[in-house]
């Protein structure tokens, strides 16, 4: 039997106003090549000069990643020829910016080596007559987060990358669409078994957590086979073909070549003083953190906790709503359930979490019920409005007045006999007609729980009339 | 109006504020001139005409309604590794032959009012010591036809010394301001790196790479430092350095200043050079400065710290030519065709770059090019450790004369030649080369070099020669 050995290669662009190494905006999906200057075209004559907002973002990450901060750290220049590299470089760190972090998972822990800030490559468009190539994302800041081979399998390996996605997301650093490219992973794995490891194969090109999950299973199928027929492994950059399910050869190792770093002679090396490292060690409250006070505070399960912090929409939305009043257990089933299925249909939500507190609120007075409740939900949904306003216009005030019930009871009970008499022969459907006609006479809008009530009182009165 | 080529940029600049004489005039000179003697020197590789005289009517314009900055209106040629708009920006290399920037280099915004002469010749990518690299043909030296200008800013030192422009901006990574300066009879000042933004400088080896000024005087090239020295935000390495009042460092004299002469460069020296550097050095004696001998003992070092550096950096900073996004493109089915034949170097530029990417690659990367970064730190602290002993290291700029044209020489003894020149930039250093004598006729540049951010010290030195001398005021009589 043999272990994997896995090690991922993540790269998250970071939330900035302006590229890392000029002014250009970071926008995404403005038209081709509309977003460059001199410098992120690698022009004669241009230089980059280090953007401060980008250092600070890698900071946080590495902040929130536990990681170690290099009071010095350097550039360097990373060369490859390809179009969409505008300079025959690519402005990397040797000396990285941070090292030495760790991710505590519960069950299984995960060490980063190092994370480093780098600069992104234009992108290449094939088409059957050419390649076009967009520079808008040239010079993009990234940073590079580079784990020890400690992962075991691939469900670890996707876990660890959502809880990376996530932590990026609270702390504001990425907004981590791996659609849009701005969460990318790289994996390197190999096999350990009784008889030593296997070569280290890397697999580029995993555009999903899917992706990443399946790619490993595959190569771990792969290689296991490969071990078992007596072959070795051979030292490999692969891709993973989503369309063919499996992974192919990108390029052997060898011919990939020396990158011949060379120290960037453009910037001086980045000194972080104290207050830069203080100032980015004030994070946010973190996800983890976060699904222990949704346990701890409001008394949530641990599975709606790891649910709600999950979505930080959701959680963002349940925390208003309790904010806003509402009892945080219901609220957590309302917005787990009615406003999470609501915001996939309709995609955004044009009602706010107070709205959802007061009808919240509403139904623990009894004067909607919880199906009216939906109703109503579901109309916020679509045109928004008042919560109390839609409860009438859609005739869903309960009746809960115990004055006005008891006479409906009492009528539906006087008109009935033959279902009295039925009842009390121990004919328990004769309730249920009772508690219909009762209903029927409020409209449908009693109280359900309040009407039955009085219904049972009314038959108790009749008897002793 | 043929006085008007001796006149210092201080008298040019006092007619042009008196209104005595106009910038499209002086302008107009100054084209006239480039164009006579293109032939003969090709010290243009583009003569921007029509970019001249708009921004010499626009300074005459201007200066009917306010004062102006002391060079404005004064026209200046450009080394082709600088770029400017509306004029192409060719590096002397068929690579960009026909490449226009979209942007100002920091020292010709800072020279706005300036107007633009032309775009003057160099060796390919700045590559060379002799100007025979050019793919648009060689510069010929003003004082002898048949003999190179130095290089690589042959150009620049060529159209100065031969009176076609007032001054000229070059750029020095191992003495190409400094060794053409000598080589042309005219003075050339290497600022401390950091001095001057490289922003716009299309670079050759960028941790060595300093602009500055090519002028037919020191106290010419203070009125150019003046405008053109400072702190750029837009380049990271440009230092944050105040900038002194340069003239005002014209007043004082040597008294009291220590000289050092490194005895090894004066030894590897042609004699008449030597010798007329080391007079120089006695005159200075008498007019009060103390000379005494000091040792650079380091010579292969030199030779192999630059090497090392400035061609890794060197093949790192051309490998975005590529053929893909301006420039020449070349033809090709597959990707690693187009870049094959998109990369139409000259032999030495080829020569440099293989020689970087090794020096970058292998098992050895990148400890050969940190092994040049020692080297070179090595260097600068010995030169730290002579200043200590004296204020100013006075040798000569180069250790022959201008050469002729058609002679071959070895790649690695043209590097030797060097070796006075390098030191410099290893260290970021301040130097400057004047002229200090005549030998066979022809230039002789006596260096002058001081501690980082001193160029003060390289004034008062100069100035006093310049003042007891008229070196500096000589015509080649080709061009007289
Ligand atoms: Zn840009």
């Amino acid at each position: 039997m043999y272990e994997a050995v896995i090690g991922l290669e993540v790269h998250v662009e970071l939330l900035t106003r302006t590229k890392l190494f000029c002014r250009c905006s970071t926008r995404f999906g403005a038209p081709p090549n509309s977003q460059v200057c001199p410098v992120c075209l690698g022009l004669p004559g241009a230089l980059p000069v280090l953007n401060g907002e980008a250092v600070d973002q890698a900071l946080k990450a590495a902040a929130a990643l536990n990681c170690r901060i290099n009071r010095i750290s350097t550039f360097a220049r990373k060369h490859y020829f390809y179009p969409d590299q505008p300079k025959g470089y690519q402005i990397t760190q040797t000396r990285p910016l941070a090292e030495g972090g760790r991710v505590d998972l519960g069950a299984f822990q995960v060490n980063i080596a190092r994370l480093h800030l780098e600069e992104d490559a234009g992108k290449s468009i094939h088409t059957p007559e050419c390649t076009l190539v967009d520079y808008n994302r040239s010079g993009i800041p990234l940073i590079e987060i580079v784990t020890e081979p400690c992962l075991r399998t691939p469900a670890q390996a996707r876990e660890f990358l959502e809880h990376l996605r996530l932590i990026m997301e609270y702390a504001g650093i990425s907004d981590c669409k791996m659609e849009e490219g701005s969460l990318r992973c790289d994996a390197n794995i190999s096999l350990r078994g009784p008889g030593g490891s296997t070569a280290v194969v890397e697999i580029k090109n995993l555009n999903s957590f899917r992706a990443m999950e399946r790619a490993l299973a595959y190569e771990i199928r792969r290689q296991s086979r490969l071990l078992a027929q007596g072959k070795a492994v051979a030292a490999q950059t692969l891709r993973w073909d989503e369309a063919a399910n499996r992974t192919v050869v990108m390029r052997s190792k060898e011919e990939a070549g020396g990158y011949r770093y060379l120290p960037e002679p453009d910037l001086p090396p980045l000194i972080l003083d104290e207050a830069a490292i203080a100032r980015a060690c004030r994070l946010p409250e973190l996800p983890l953190a976060r699904k222990a006070r949704f346990i701890g505070a409001y008394g949530l399960s641990e599975a709606d906790a790891l649910i709600l912090i999950g979505d930080r929409m959701l959680a963002d939305w349940f925390e208003a709503a309790v904010a806003a009043g509402a009892r945080p257990r219901p609220a957590a089933n309302w917005v787990l359930g009615e406003v999470a299925r609501l915001r996939k249909e309709t995609r955004h939500l044009p009602f706010t979490p107070a709205d959802l507190a007061r009808l919240i609120d509403m139904t623990e007075r009894g004067a909607v019920s919880v199906a009216g409740a939906k109703k109503v939900l579901a109309v916020l949904a679509e045109r928004g409005g008042d919560p109390e306003q839609i409860v009438h216009s859609l005739g869903l005030a309960q009746v809960s007045d115990r004055e006005q019930l008891a006479e409906v009871a009492r009528q539906a009970v006087a008109e009935n006999p033959d279902a009295v008499r039925d009842y009390r022969s121990g004919k328990d459907r004769a309730l249920r007609f009772l508690l219909g006609k009762a209903m029927k006479l409020s409209r449908g809008r009693a109280n359900p729980q309040l009407l039955r009530e009085l219904v049972l009182q009314a038959i108790a009165d009749a008897e002793r009339l | 109006m043929n006085e008007l080529k001796s006149l210092s940029l201080a008298e040019l600049s006092e007619l042009l504020a008196a209104r005595k004489l106009s910038s499209v005039e002086l302008t107009s000179y100054y084209l006239e001139r480039s164009r006579k003697y293109q032939k003969d020197i090709n010290g243009y590789i583009t003569i921007t005409e029509d970019l001249a005289l708009a921004t010499a009517r626009r300074a005459d314009e201007l200066r009917t309604r306010e004062e102006l900055p002391l060079l404005a209106g004064i026209p200046v040629a450009v080394k082709d590794n600088i770029v400017a708009r509306g004029a192409p920006t060719t590096c002397a290399s068929r690579v960009l032959e026909n490449y226009v920037s979209p942007f100002d280099a920091a020292v010709v915004e800072k020279l706005s009012l300036n107007p633009l002469l032309g775009k003057v010749n160099l060796d390919e990518f700045a590559m060379g010591a002799d100007n025979k690299t050019s793919a648009f043909g060689p510069v010929r030296n003003p004082w002898d036809l048949q003999r190179v200008p130095g290089g690589s800013s042959g150009g620049s030192a060529a159209v100065v010394a031969a009176g076609c422009a007032p001054f000229s901006l070059g750029s020095d990574t191992g003495g190409s301001i400094r060794q053409p300066a000598a080589f042309c009879g005219v003075t050339g000042f290497k600022p401390t790196y950091g001095r001057v933004s490289r922003r716009g400088l299309v670079a050759f080896a960028s941790s060595l790479d300093q602009i500055g000024p090519l002028a037919r005087s020191i106290a010419d090239c203070a009125l150019v430092l003046q405008a053109i020295c400072g702190h750029d935000p837009a380049d990271a390495t440009s230092a944050r350095q105040e900038v002194p009042d340069f003239r005002a460092c014209l007043q004082a004299d040597v008294r009291g200043l220590r000289l050092g002469l490194p005895r090894e460069n004066f030894a590897c020296c042609d004699e008449e050079v030597a010798g007329a550097v080391e007079e120089a050095a006695r005159q200075l004696e008498l007019a009060g400065a103390t000379v005494h001998w000091v040792s650079m003992p380091y010579r292969d070092e030199v030779v192999t710290a630059y090497l090392l550096i400035a061609t890794a950096e060197a093949a790192s900073n051309l490998a975005r030519f590529d053929g893909v996004k301006y420039g020449y493109r070349g033809q090709g089915q597959t990707l690693d065709e187009l870049y094959t034949s998109s990369r139409i170097f000259g032999a030495t530029v080829r020569r440099r770059l293989m020689l970087g990417t090794f020096a970058l690659s292998g098992e050895d990367c990148p400890a050969c090019y940190e092994q040049g970064l020692r080297l070179g730190r090595a260097i600068a602290r010995h030169l730290d450790s002579l200043f200590r002993q004296c204020d100013v290291l006075l040798l000569p700029t180069a250790p022959t004369v201008a050469f002729t044209l058609d002679g071959e020489q070895d790649p690695l003894a043209s590097y030797y030649n060097d070796i006075l020149t390098i030191p410099a930039n290893l260290a970021g250093l301040p130097a400057v080369s004047v002229p200090c004598g005549l030998s066979s006729g022809l230039p002789v540049g006596m260096q002058l070099m001081a501690p980082r951010f001193r160029e003060d010290l390289l004034l008062r030195v100069g100035h006093t020669w310049q003042c007891l001398t008229d070196w500096h005021q000589r015509w080649p009589r080709e061009v007289n």
